[in-house]
């Protein structure tokens, strides 16, 4: 089931009907009148409208008015949905939200807050540009925002995956554009931002060219068939060849 | 890190597997976690009141009290919580810190008692948010600033003066306060006097007086009567002269003396007189002598040194300079424009009194400030109507710099009178605190009165013992540990002083041998005891074998006493210089006086020291006498 969203505001609700309330405006049939000298005139008289405008404290009323339509609150699917769908037991999925629900009350992450909350984790380096990655790989719907079931269901892949699911999320965090192909500019772009993360002060130092040089190992490993992109299978037969890699997959398995 | 990295950081691992794959080198093993998985609720119980919050989160911040292991300290494995002694509704803050990762300060609550409560929690108070920032940083601005008002008037004013002051300090001193000495309020006064007398002077000898014989207009009096002026002004010269000089020998830095205020208005003041002394009776340079006259009323501001309102006020107007700066400015920016406004609006008219701008400023300046002379009028109606914006104008302008003004001053009083009041509020505390020191000295001799009595009247000690606290009672256990520690005894000041009197008689004792020897030679002339305990000791030999001689004279109120430099002596020991001594009770200021405590003979075989030849068995108070009164032997008799 989709999850609905319930729009919170205090100015304009629309009522029972679902009709949006028409503030100050005329009700239905109306003729052009002739524009008399009332008080109604009066007020949308610019001259006036433009004292008044200045007098008056309206700016933050108007940008008020917006960030309140904007401000949208999230809930999540019924625990048990999620438990079907992940691979996460009732109490994690409990201990998950609560922390989840905590941070972000509204029940949304947006890429900015998720990038200064990763930024945190790397503190010498600039980690917003992988940051920035990693957000698309969680919002599968591309909505602009992470909710918790992408949250947690990225994160059961991660954590209680098999091997091939979660290279399978590997390979959709490489490639940017999810057009099932890994192309050296996406895999640079991914690499860059990764030795960006490292920051200046390294041991040895990172070099201009370093992304570059593990961009080509990286390729000069994955790509079969030479044909300048990897794809999914070539991703996944190589890793599975690899036992370093294979073996580094349970590592994290115990994070939660 | 905030709370929110915490909760956050399986998040991150978890994406380190998108590294996996374009890892150069291996992994590195993950730590072990052996920490319970599943979050548990934990019970924490203050005063009673009883919170309840997940595991994880007091876990978020690592290096408090809730957050490390230190909190098992205060585990109560019967009821399974922890339990804090501590206020609850402070404690409320505190735990929604770890909750939302903000700290908040609560208004109504004391500064000090946050303080305390965020110290004991382990909690850094700059992590408050900055919603509640300001008000917590004020809050605890001002009660810094109280407390350092609080020792600087401890130290400054009425501490007394160090006996090895020169003649020059205290003649500094006596001038700064003069409610120190008498001598010096006597001069304060004196001076006030003849400063008043030189001001009236000034003033009346401008009066018109009538005029004597053979002339018609009116004279001021300073002219009729000159001779009389004129003595009057040379004595109140000398006198200034006079003290201006000794304040200029006794200021402990002459060169930072010469520049503040108060000395160059002394030196304002008397100057004029001296030159004119000087000067030659010429046309010329009289007028400038005229204008120098002038200078004399500024005698009267010599006044601050006796007023402290006018202290005050010169204070808040220099601490509002800024505020003073900006009235100014924004006053002669506004003269300007208006002055400009009206001289040309004012141009045309035939006998305008507008002459030039310079001359519209004084039209500008009556009108801002409301006076409206009536001298200068604008006519033409383009002057009346700017004429009327200025007038408006200058309220606005005005009014606006005094509020801050005045509540600066405001403060300033205020602290005045708080300062004040404090020093009353010290008195009274620092006679309460000698009172309350003189109880527990009297409560650990009675203590030791009743060990003594012991088993001889049972009745009366179990009575006594009831009335005191376990606290008291290892209190005096400790107390008696001392005694025996430094083989002195305590005793009260009373019984001290009174043996200081009858400090007079002084005849020698048999010495005794085992204890003097060591610290004779730690001798100091500043026991007068040791002479009384020598007289006691002589009373007392008839009784010298059952009865201990136990402790000596010494000064041992280690709570409130000044001078440190007496060391512990025995009994013996004192005998010993018994030449030597000289009477020195009022350098010392204890408020208990130690005495020897003899004991009752049977009782306790005091351990610790051989009977001396010389016991000295009399109790020196004259308090509970029961089975002693044969034994006591009241200071007051000897």
């Amino acid at each position: 089931a989709k999850p609905y969203e319930k729009a919170v505001d205090g100015g304009l609700l629309p009522d029972a009907n679902g009709k949006e309330p028409n503030p100050g405006g005329q009700t239905e049939g109306s003729k052009w009148q002739r524009p008399r000298l009332s008080r109604k005139s009066l007020m949308k008289c610019c001259l006036v409208k433009w004292i008044i405008a200045s007098t008056t404290q309206q700016g933050p009323d108007s940008s008020d008015s917006d960030l309140e339509l904007s401000m949208v609150r999230h809930q999540p699917e019924g625990l048990e949905q999620l438990q079907a769908q992940t691979q996460f037991t009732r109490k994690e999925l409990q201990s998950l939200y609560r922390g989840f629900k905590n941070e972000c009350p509204s029940g949304l992450v947006d890429e900015e807050t998720f990038k200064s909350i990763y930024s945190q984790f790397f503190p010498q380096g600039d980690a917003t540009t992988y940051a920035h990655f990693l957000f698309n790989a969680f919002d599968m719907d591309r909505n602009g925002s992470i909710r918790f079931e992408d949250f947690v269901l990225g994160l059961s892949v991660l954590l209680r995956g098999s091997v091939t699911e979660k290279l399978r999320w590997a390979f959709n965090l490489y490639d940017i554009n999810k057009d099932g192909y890994i192309t050296k500019e996406e895999m640079m772009a991914i690499m860059t931002s990764i030795y960006d993360m490292m920051g200046r002060y390294t041991l040895p130092s990172v070099r201009d060219d370093s992304p570059g040089e593990h961009v080509e190992k990286f390729f000069q490993k994955m790509d079969r068939n030479r044909d300048g992109v990897v794809t999914i299978d070539e991703f996944i037969e190589t890793c599975q060849k690899d036992e370093n890699i294979m073996a580094s997959m349970q590592l994290f398995e115990n994070v939660i | 890190m905030a709370a929110g990295v915490a909760t956050w950081l399986p998040f991150a691992r978890a994406a380190a597997v998108g590294w996996l794959p374009l890892a150069k080198k291996t992994m590195p093993k993950p730590p072990v976690d052996n920490s319970s998985r599943s979050d548990e609720i934990l019970y924490l119980n203050v005063s009673g009141v009883r919170f309840q919050t997940w595991k994880n989160t007091l876990d978020r911040y690592p290096d408090t009290l809730l957050g490390s292991s230190e909190k098992e300290f205060f585990f109560n494995e019967d009821t399974e919580e922890y339990f804090f002694d501590r206020d609850h509704e402070m404690f409320r803050h505190i735990l929604n810190f770890y909750r939302t990762g903000k700290l908040h300060y609560p208004r109504h609550e004391c500064i000090q008692a946050f303080d305390e409560e965020l110290a004991f929690y382990g909690i850094v108070p700059e992590i408050i948010g900055d919603c509640c920032m300001e008000e917590y940083r004020d809050r605890k601005k001002e009660n810094q600033e109280r407390l350092a008002e609080d020792t600087e008037a401890n130290e400054s004013m009425d501490a007394p003066l160090p006996p090895d002051s020169t003649p020059r300090e205290r003649l500094w001193r006596a001038f700064e306060n003069p409610h120190t000495s008498t001598m010096a309020l006597v001069f304060y006064y004196v001076t006030g006097f003849f400063i008043a007398v030189s001001v009236i002077a000034n003033v009346v000898e401008t009066v018109p007086c009538r005029p004597p014989e053979g002339r018609i207009k009116d004279l001021p009096c300073g002219e009729k009567y000159q001779l009389a002026f004129f003595c009057m002004d040379t004595a109140c010269v000398l006198i200034f002269t006079f003290e201006y000089l000794m304040r200029l020998f006794a200021a402990p830095s002459r060169c930072k003396f010469m520049r503040s205020v108060m000395s160059v208005i002394d030196v304002v003041a008397i100057m004029p007189y001296y030159i004119g002394l000087v000067m030659p009776e010429n046309e010329d340079v009289s007028g400038a002598f005229v204008t120098l006259r002038v200078f004399r009323v500024f005698r009267i501001f010599k006044f601050s040194r006796h007023s402290q309102g006018l202290r005050i006020l010169g204070y808040t107007l220099k601490s509002c300079a800024s505020e003073l700066g900006f009235l100014l400015f924004s006053l002669t920016m506004a003269i300007i424009i208006f002055a400009t406004v009206m001289f040309y609006a004012e141009k045309g008219t035939k006998g305008s009194t507008f002459t030039s701008i310079p001359a519209s400023f004084w039209y500008t300046i009556v009108t801002m400030t409301t006076l409206g002379y009536g001298d200068m009028v604008p006519n033409t109606i383009a002057g009346k109507i700017f004429g009327s914006i200025c007038s408006l104008s200058g309220v606005l302008v005005i009014a606006l710099p005094v509020p801050v003004i005045v509540s600066n001053f405001s403060r300033i009083y205020h602290q005045n009178q708080r300062a004040d009041k404090r020093r009353a509020q010290q008195k009274v505390r620092l006679a309460r605190i000698r009172m309350a020191k003189k109880g527990t000295t009297n409560a650990f001799l009675q203590y030791k009165e009743d060990r003594a009595l012991g088993g001889r009247d049972s009745d009366s000690t179990a009575l006594c013992v009831k009335n005191r606290s376990a606290f008291e009672h290892q209190h005096h256990h400790l107390l008696h540990c001392l005694e025996k520690t430094t083989n002195h005894e305590f005793t009260d000041e009373m019984t001290y002083s009174e043996l200081c009197m009858t400090e007079s008689v002084g005849f020698r004792t048999s010495r005794s041998t085992s204890l003097s020897s060591q610290q004779g030679a730690q001798n100091n002339p500043t026991g007068c005891c040791p002479r009384r305990a020598r007289r006691r000791a002589a009373m007392r030999l008839a009784n010298s074998t059952a009865s201990v001689s136990r402790g000596s004279v010494q000064e041992l109120d280690t709570l409130h006493i000044k001078t440190t430099s007496i060391p512990p002596q025995t009994r013996s020991s004192l005998n010993a210089q018994a030449d030597d001594l000289k009477l020195n009770c009022g350098e010392q200021d204890f408020t208990a006086a130690i005495i020897s405590i003899p004991t009752p003979p049977a009782n306790t075989p005091d351990e610790s020291l051989p009977p001396s030849p010389a016991p000295i068995p009399g109790i020196l108070r004259n308090t509970r006498a029961t089975a002693f009164t044969h034994e006591t032997v009241k200071i007051s008799s000897l």
